[in-house]
């Protein structure tokens, strides 16, 4: 296939290439479609303030429950700032806080069949598994650095 | 990407999948399954407009941008200009992630670098309109230490999964 994409002449009709995209595109959707329905159900059927009740007080211990749920949620990123600012103000700490935050946009447990639908199981789980501890070691990094200045 | 998902049909093994949850759903509770369904009905309707501009994307680099070209810019030899561009543009791309997957894919297949598709991935986690509700509740000190501490971590993650999957790259 990219063989024959890699010598398509350069001059070639922008529909021609417009409807080629649509088609990759086409193959995508039930992908898609799937996750939507997926995340529609996840909103209905798991609460959120729930899971939220499972900080316990203990910094090194929620950061990776902060991180956890955060990997779990999905949606627009501004919803994780507002409830972390709302877990914040009920005395979960900062590290859990960030992790939460950090995690809910770069971790995707819904969305995990999807990238492996395109990249390949090998990459979506590495990704995933690095993405997690990153949110930990930049939550611990940002409020380390936070505090000392 | 399109002849792989349809060989493996996996996506549609997977909205089967989700589908048959619903059904299973149906019989426990069915006004909160209908009350799922109308949510992700709205949920396809906003991200549609987003769709249309990434296959408008898929067109444009198809057509503007030759795999030599690509390849020197996102290939293995892009260097420093490579990650600059993957950060960058993960930065100001808008729309869930998994819309810009099929653009990746495609990307990738005209020699894109596994490392810089996941720094792009991590570094949407940046995002420019929300900063000012970021320092609303957090402040501007740990926006900006946030920021800086992510755009690092898209890169280390980028480095160390090229590292791994090196040999999983063809």
């Amino acid at each position: 296939m990219n063989e024959k994409k890699d010598k398509t002449p350069a001059k070639q009709n922008f529909i021609t290439v417009m409807g080629r995209s649509g088609k990759n595109m086409a193959a995508s959707l039930p992908i898609i479609v799937g996750l939507m329905f997926l995340f529609g159900y996840m909103q209905v059927f798991v609460p959120q303030k729930a899971l939220l009740s499972l900080f316990r007080g203990q910094a090194v211990g929620d950061t990776f429950i902060g991180a956890a749920l955060g990997s779990l949620f999905t949606g627009n990123a501004a919803n994780s700032y507002v409830i972390g600012g709302e877990l914040l103000r009920s005395g979960v700490s900062l590290f859990a806080v960030a992790a939460f935050m950090i995690a809910w946009v770069t971790v995707g447990v819904t969305q995990l069949p999807a990238e492996a639908a395109f990249f390949g199981k090998r990459f979506a789980i590495l990704r995933n598994l690095l993405s997690f501890f990153l949110a930990v070691l930049v939550a611990i990094a940002t409020v380390w650095t936070w505090r000392a200045f | 990407m399109a002849k792989e998902i349809k060989r493996s049909r996996g996506g549609w093994w997977f909205l089967a999948f989700v589908l048959f949850v619903y059904i299973v759903s149906i019989f426990f509770d069915a006004s909160r399954t209908w009350a799922a369904v109308l949510k992700s009905l709205i949920l396809l309707l906003k991200i549609s407009p987003i769709l249309v501009m990434v296959l408008f994307f898929m067109a444009v680099i198809n057509f503007f941008l030759r795999p030599q070209k690509l390849k020197k810019l996102l290939g293995k030899e892009s260097g420093a200009k490579g990650w600059l561009i993957a950060l960058t543009a993960g930065i100001i791309s808008h729309g869930s992630v998994y819309l810009w997957y099929p653009l990746l894919k495609e990307l990738q297949q005209h020699g894109m670098r596994t490392g810089l598709i996941a720094s792009f991935i991590y570094s949407r986690a940046i995002k420019l309109p929300l900063l000012p509700l970021l320092i609303y509740y957090f402040g501007l000190k740990f926006m900006i230490f946030l920021t800086v501490y992510i755009l690092a971590a898209a890169y280390v993650e980028g480095r160390l999964m090229e590292r791994v999957l090196t040999s999983d790259v063809s």
